[in-house]
């Protein structure tokens, strides 16, 4: 079975000023289909902007990014919000739901960049907040929501569209420690199902849900840990 | 993406900023709706004079031709005119006779009068005098009675046809037709009412006249006047063949050397159309470019609300990026708020400038608002919508994801 992302020398240089800040400096990294992932490393270490760039929301100096067979290194703009939108589902720290449309709404959006019509957009959505626990939720705004809610309505959201990868930036850092855990069980479960899970962490607990665990510093891989032999 | 569904859907999102902002979005639309109110008043006006000019000068006839000293809006001294021959009866009689390009020639002269009738009087009639082709000529109408006939206009008969003004002053609930009225010191017979034709561009009133067969004028207010000859042409398409044609027999009859210029007019109602053209369409340019100007302002209102409503969304755009919004879909999604902001702006517009050309119709000024000016309008909004939107969406568009997302 062939790797789902296959990532060859990638290098990200910020320009500040005169000086070249290497945020990666040559990072190979293969994940492999319904892998779940902890990509971990102090803030400086490169993880973020790794993250970024395999959530297509930032492009390499150089080196090569391949998602299912896909050179996205070379996309331009509106294909990387294409692949976006339909291989990648993004959990945020902040949970970045937008604030004056319901949980439905919300959850609806990336259908209507997929350009789904009302009546399908509506019936998956609807499926997508059953399946983290918010049926009874559809038609509260996220103010109206807990923050373990809100993030439930962001994991939704990141699933509507049947992505690749899920993409998770610190989902826990904004929960309490009980929450926390309820939104980690909420992965494990997404792992069991078939769901490739990438998760971006500092915290060791977190880190320790997944099977694997990178280590970043200073842009480069400091070490790459399985718990399963895969 | 399908782009029908993307315009619906930006549509629901900009209503749903609309009405989150209310206050800010009203204060918003108001420099469009005081610009849009401007332009849609000033095309109502011009509109309502447009077709009151149109009105007016029908009753000029598109089809005929007026011989006089004079021209119509002439550059020359009033002197210079009216130191050239007289236009004779006898020139009447000659081109009459030549011409085989009209349809009918009448001579007419006229000057005011003050009117009797009983103890009644009215003084400043136009007190117009012609031959029975005259109604032909002019396609004058008879309301009431009948225009006189060629015997009485040979022979000078004391008869008269009145105009609608003389009959309300003279005649309000009395059969005018068989009285005897007095014009000047001499007694007519009112033998016609004519049509009422209203005023002339509102300024004096084309009913407050009357008619009488050109002999008898001649007889009692003597001869020594220039004429007008009325030729109407045989084929209005032909208009110019006629002209030609009457200025060759009118230089035979007037005996102009060859080579000097003619020493008469050939007056038209194109000379009235071509004069109020260039009058009204510089009203229209400085009216535009004065509307034009409020919309500006109104646009360059629009465009800081949007670039304010961008930077508060940085966070919105860069969620709504990392879900798969396109650059497009962005830009279409400020722009079609712009849009609706301004086309909210241009209704409200129109609902306010609809009573206020009424207002003006009845009290000041013709005024008519037909469908082609609210779709104008509207046009317009859409238009400043465009304009004013189109750098604040496309600077979101452009938006980094990354840095959007970390914007607080």
């Amino acid at each position: 079975m062939g790797n789902l992302i296959e990532i060859r020398n990638l290098v990200k240089v910020y320009e500040m000023g005169a000086e070249e800040l290497f945020a990666l400096d040559g990072i190979d990294l293969d994940i492999k289909k319904n892998e779940y992932i902890a990509i971990m490393g102090p803030s400086g270490s490169g993880k973020s902007t790794l993250m970024n760039i395999i959530g297509c929301l930032d492009t390499p100096t150089s080196g090569d990014y391949i998602l299912n067979d896909k050179n996205v290194s070379e996309m331009d703009d509106d294909e990387l919000a294409g692949i976006r939108n339909k291989e990648i589902g993004f959990v945020f720290q902040t949970f970045n739901l937008l604030p004056r449309i319901d949980a439905l709404h919300n959850v609806e959006l990336p259908l209507i960049y997929s350009g789904l019509h009302y009546q399908d957009r509506v019936q998956k959505a609807e499926e997508a907040l059953v399946n983290v626990g918010l049926g009874d939720r559809l038609k509260h705004k996220p103010n109206e929501l807990s923050g373990g809610q809100r993030q439930r309505v962001a994991v939704a959201r990141a699933l509507v569209n049947n992505p690749s990868i899920i993409l998770a930036d610190e989902p826990t850092g904004n929960l309490d420690s009980k929450t926390g855990e309820e939104i980690m069980a909420l992965f494990s479960d997404l792992s069991s199902n078939g769901n490739t899970i990438i998760l971006v962490t500092h915290e060791e607990d977190i880190a320790k849900h997944a099977q694997r665990t990178v280590k970043l510093r200073d842009g480069r891989i400091e070490s790459d840990y399985s718990k399963v032999k895969l | 993406m399908n782009i029908l569904l993307e315009i619906k859907e930006s549509i629901i999102i900009a209503v749903t900023a609309i009405l989150g902002n209310k206050m800010r979005s009203i204060l918003a639309t108001l420099g469009i709706v005081i610009g849009i109110t401007a332009v849609t008043l000033m095309q109502t006006a011009i509109e309502g004079i447009n077709q009151a000019f149109e009105k007016s000068i029908a009753s000029i006839g598109a089809d005929v031709l007026y011989v006089q000293k004079f021209e119509w809006f002439g550059k020359e001294d009033w002197a210079f005119y009216r130191n050239r021959k007289d236009i004779t009866m006898n020139q009447f009689e000659f081109l009459k006779k030549f011409s085989q390009t009209s349809a009918s020639i009448s001579p007419s002269v006229g000057s005011m009068r003050t009117l009797k009738y009983g103890d009644l009087s009215l003084e400043n009639v136009f007190t117009l005098a012609s031959t029975d082709e005259y109604q032909k000529t002019l396609g004058v109408n008879v309301d009431d009675g009948r225009f006189f006939n060629a015997r009485e206009s040979e022979g000078g008969y004391p008869v008269c046809l009145i105009g609608y003004d003389v009959k309300k002053a003279f005649f309000e609930n009395v059969n005018p037709i068989g009285k005897t009225i007095k014009i000047g010191s001499y007694s007519f017979r009112v033998i016609g009412v004519l049509e009422k034709q209203g005023s002339m561009l509102g300024l004096f009133s084309l009913d407050n006249r009357v008619i009488l067969p050109i002999q008898r004028f001649f007889t009692l207010f003597g001869t020594k006047r220039s004429l007008s000859i009325n030729v109407k042409a045989a084929d209005i398409n032909k208009l110019d063949e006629t002209k030609e044609e009457v200025i060759s027999i009118m230089r035979k009859a007037r005996k102009v050397p060859l080579g000097a210029k003619d020493d008469f007019g050939i007056n038209q109602q194109e000379a009235f159309k071509s004069t109020y053209e260039s009058l009204t369409s510089l009203i229209k340019i400085i009216g535009s470019l004065i509307t034009s100007l409020s919309l500006i302002v109104g646009s360059v209102g629009i465009a800081n609300i949007m670039f304010v409503s961008v930077k508060e969304r940085t966070k919105e755009i860069g969620i709504r990026k990392a879900i798969g919004a396109r650059r497009r879909t962005i830009l279409l999604q400020f722009l079609i708020e712009s849009i609706v902001i301004c086309l909210l702006g241009g209704i409200i517009g129109i609902m306010i400038a609809f009573p206020i050309s009424l207002i003006i119709n009845a009290f000041v000024l013709p005024t008519s608002m037909p469908l082609w000016i609210v779709g104008l309008s509207l046009f317009i909004s859409i238009l400043f919508g465009l304009m004013s939107g189109y750098f604040p969406a496309y600077n979101a568009a452009k938006l980094d994801p990354v840095d959007s997302l970390r914007y607080e």
